[in-house]
């Protein structure tokens, strides 16, 4: 199995340089390219909420991604905020969207999760085993050459 | 790609033309320069997203508060795109439900006699 781990400080400017990693890991891996968009956004969103939570709690701490390719090609992304931030994950119905009483930190919050609900078949949401945080987990198959 | 901001006034319409990547670290330039528009008086605002390669969301945030920030001000805006993968994006954050999506500048911008939003 191999893995390949990046850990950035959690500042906006790092995520794309996360999803670039996390794609080209994905193509070598052998995930279909006609996943790889897919990949791309479930990477950055998961990336963009962990950068995000850092933020809100003033923690320095360094953002995880862990890549690997056994049987399938799996990425999980690391935060080490409260854990109970990680509840706020929720999925806004459509007329709450352009509610104006919902606040834009709540808005992109409930997007996120929509999008790596809908373009994640295989996703789980965690706390971490050791210490606070949580773990992003999301899965795709590969195929082998 | 790094993110593009080009502006153009179509039949009493701004027209925001959108390049490049749109993300966490890119939407606080898109959304300072939409607010400026409004400021400056823009109250019929198109996004056009033709040469955005990327969007997530935070940008879609941001296009949220640009819509509510004209709804305010009696504006109209609505958003130009025809790419299949970002018209997944919006479908799946129930966005499609949200905005006026045309499918290109023209008709966003028509009398209303062309066609409609695709959505």
């Amino acid at each position: 199995m191999a893995t390949v781990r990046l850990s950035f400080s959690p500042a906006p400017v790092h995520v794309r340089t996360a999803r670039l990693v996390g794609v080209a890991v994905a193509r070598r891996a052998g995930v279909a390219e006609e996943l790889l968009d897919e990949v791309r956004l479930a990477i950055g969103e998961a990336c963009t909420r962990a950068v995000a939570l850092h933020n809100q709690y003033g923690l320095a701490d360094l953002v995880t991604v862990e890549m690997s390719d056994s049987d399938s090609y799996a990425v999980r992304v690391i935060d080490h905020a409260p854990l109970e931030a990680s509840v706020g994950l929720t999925k806004l119905p459509p007329d709450e969207l352009a509610d104006e009483s919902l606040t834009d930190d709540a808005l992109t919050t409930g997007v996120g999760f929509a999008l790596l609900a809908g373009f994640v078949d295989d996703l789980v949401v965690r706390p971490v085993e050791d210490g606070s945080g949580t773990e992003v987990r999301m899965v795709w198959p590969v195929q082998r050459r | 790609m790094e993110l593009s901001l080009a502006t153009r006034t179509v039949a009493e319409h701004t027209v925001l033309e959108v390049g490049g990547e749109v993300d966490v670290y890119t939407a606080p330039r898109l959304r300072e320069r939409l607010v400026e528009l409004v400021d400056a008086g823009a109250r019929n605002v198109i996004v056009d997203l033709a040469g955005v390669e990327f969007l997530d969301s935070t940008g879609l945030g941001v296009l949220v508060g640009a819509m509510k920030r004209l709804r305010v001000a009696n504006g109209t805006f609505g958003l130009v795109c025809s790419k299949e993968p970002l018209l997944k994006i919006f479908r799946i954050t129930a966005l499609d439900q949200v905005f006026p999506i045309y499918s290109s500048v023209e008709a966003a911008t028509g009398d209303g006699t062309g066609s409609g939003p695709t959505s």
